[in-house]
């Protein structure tokens, strides 16, 4: 536990001067802000559309859930998986890494719950900004309905899903990453993958869920809404995340077993 | 047993097909500085690696401070400091964050890092961007994180590369002092022999991924015979008279006569004899034996 513990603490150290770890904060900042700026020059329009305090919240933060969960979410996460290893590829640091007196499994633990606190902490800032900006915005346009639903345990919800449903393909593009050093296999791998995700997933096909790319998609349809019941209020624990789940496991054992057999020329 | 900070065990090491250590038996005594030498892609930098336990050795092998290397990993890695190849060092962190990373991972006080800076000479450069660093000053920060944790046996692979003159003394010096001063085992890889006569007190020589010599430097010495090279006119008559004066001739060209060397005062009688004899010399030296040859020399013999 305690070589888990300082190697996830340097983890933090070689990469908070990073890209990496900057995209984690400045993506959410930006997106939210550009929605939050959108929604505040055209307020008189959506002031105009009369809409309810829950669709209100749903348009809004649709917005930023909406591109995350089909494009920037699959490939954010195939950055980070890349950038994490990158690290130690660019600076020929694998050697020095695995010639430590620390414990293998605790190096490749670290750096993969490492990859995993940076989607998280990508996805918790959005959850916050989008309910921070969004009673910004009621403060700021008073004629907002904001402060008339309570959005927190939809926000929690969708992350949450989002979340989950992203581990799939970080424990992929994580191997992937793990075996080439190069930007372009991962990359363009993930590419594929996304696209064909985005396509599985809208066409509705039977077997979309075992597809990771198409998970976050999935997992953010609202199916067959209930009369009477909040919309916005769904189940987290789905097919698709318990697919992703899966996924994310085997795929972090079978990483390991590569990582230690892995020959350091 | 106990006397080896290294000893590896007829250790054989394969990539795919290809043999690239075959039967090497290291012994470095504790407290030596072991030179290993060989030329490039003798297999050097691979053996170093697999004391590292970054390449797995068939058990049984190989042993640190007596202890086999696979079932004892992370107790001999925490004794042994390593250079290997280019020194591993994150371009985007400065010298000192370097080896701030460096002290968290081995959980030791982060004001090592300036004392390390200060002992390489790198305190002016600590706060530069490690990319910014010219080769040496890398390889410096690298000897640096190899020091950090005060191990009791380093390994260093070509250290001195891209030095220059005064960093190479330093090093050398280093070594020395940590060798003679702090009782630390030094294993130091090189493809030059004269590199290695200054410093290490053992030397193995690997060539092909075999052993071919393993001794003290004396022992190398004694093998490494050296030739005095005489530079003289009339070369014809003064190579017979050179014979009948009962030298052996090794070598002769049209320019110099090559003889083995005995002492500086034998080659000095050598010299007045010539020049008494009517002879002019303009040039008499004493010539060692290049690694080439030396390599030749070793497994001719073998």
């Amino acid at each position: 536990m305690r070589t888990l513990y300082i190697s996830l603490k340097s983890e933090f150290y070689k990469s908070r001067k990073t890209l990496a770890f900057w995209a984690a904060i400045l993506l959410p900042v930006i997106i939210c802000g550009l929605i939050s700026f959108g929604f505040y020059s055209e307020s008189e329009k959506v002031i105009a559309a009369h809409n309810p305090p829950v669709i209100l919240w749903a348009k809004y933060s649709g917005a930023a859930l909406g591109v995350m969960g089909f494009l920037i979410m699959p490939f954010y996460v195939i950055f980070m998986a890349f950038s994490v290893n990158n690290i130690e590829h660019k600076n020929d640091t694998w050697k020095m890494l695995f010639a430590q007196p620390l414990n293998k499994f605790a190096i490749y633990a670290a750096k993969y719950l490492y990859a995993v606190f940076l989607i998280f902490l990508c996805l918790f800032l959005f959850a916050s900004l989008t309910f921070a900006f969004g009673h910004l915005l009621q403060v700021l346009v008073p004629k907002f309905n904001f402060n008339q639903y309570n959005p927190l345990s939809f926000l929690i919800n969708a992350y949450a899903k989002l979340f989950l449903s992203a581990l799939g393909i970080l424990s992929f593009q994580f191997i992937l990453s793990l075996l080439w050093s190069d930007f372009l296999k991962p990359m363009g791998i993930g590419f594929v993958g996304t696209i064909m995700g985005i396509i599985t997933a809208n066409i509705g096909w039977k077997y979309a869920y075992l597809i990771p790319y198409s998970l976050p998609a999935l997992a953010l349809k609202i199916t067959k809404v209930k009369k009477g019941t909040d919309p916005l209020d769904f189940p987290i624990f789905t097919q698709e995340i318990w697919t992703s789940l899966i996924y994310a496991a085997i795929l972090f054992i079978i990483g390991y077993f590569i990582v230690t057999k892995k020959s350091i020329k | 047993m106990g006397n080896y900070a290294i000893e590896t065990v007829g250790l054989n090491f394969n990539f795919g097909n290809q043999a690239i250590v075959k039967d090497l038996s290291l012994q470095v005594p504790k407290g030596s500085i072991y030179g290993f030498l060989g030329p490039n892609g003798a297999g050097k930098t691979t053996t170093i690696k697999i004391l590292l336990n970054l390449l797995k050795s068939p058990s049984d092998q190989v042993f640190l401070f007596g202890k086999e290397i696979n079932s004892n990993r992370i107790a001999i890695l925490k004794r042994v400091g390593a250079l290997v190849e280019q020194p591993a060092i994150y371009g985007h962190l400065t010298g000192r964050e370097n080896l701030i990373n460096r002290c968290i991972l081995l959980g030791i006080k982060k004001t090592k890092a300036d004392e390390m800076l200060a002992l390489v000479g790198l305190t002016d450069a600590a706060d530069k961007k490690a990319s910014k660093y010219s080769l040496g000053m890398k390889q410096r920060l690298g000897i640096a994180q190899a020091l950090i944790s005060d191990p009791e046996l380093l390994l260093l692979d070509e250290p001195t590369n891209g030095l220059d003159p005064n960093g190479i003394i330093e090093i050398r010096n280093l070594m020395i002092e940590l060798a003679t001063k702090h009782q630390k085992t030094i294993l130091v890889s090189s493809h030059l022999l004269a590199e290695i006569e200054r410093t290490a007190t053992h030397v193995g020589i690997i060539n092909k991924g075999q052993l071919l010599f393993q001794g003290t430097i004396d022992e190398l010495h004694l093998l490494s015979k050296p030739m005095l090279e005489i530079e003289v006119n009339n070369i014809e008559s003064a190579s017979t008279f050179i014979a009948k004066a009962g030298y052996e001739i090794v070598a002769q060209t049209d320019k110099k006569i090559t003889v083995p060397f005995n002492s500086a005062q034998k080659s000095g009688e050598l010299n007045t004899l010539l020049i008494q004899n009517g002879f002019t010399v303009s040039s008499l030296y004493q010539q060692r034996k290049d690694l080439e040859n030396l390599f030749l020399d070793i497994t001719k013999t073998n």
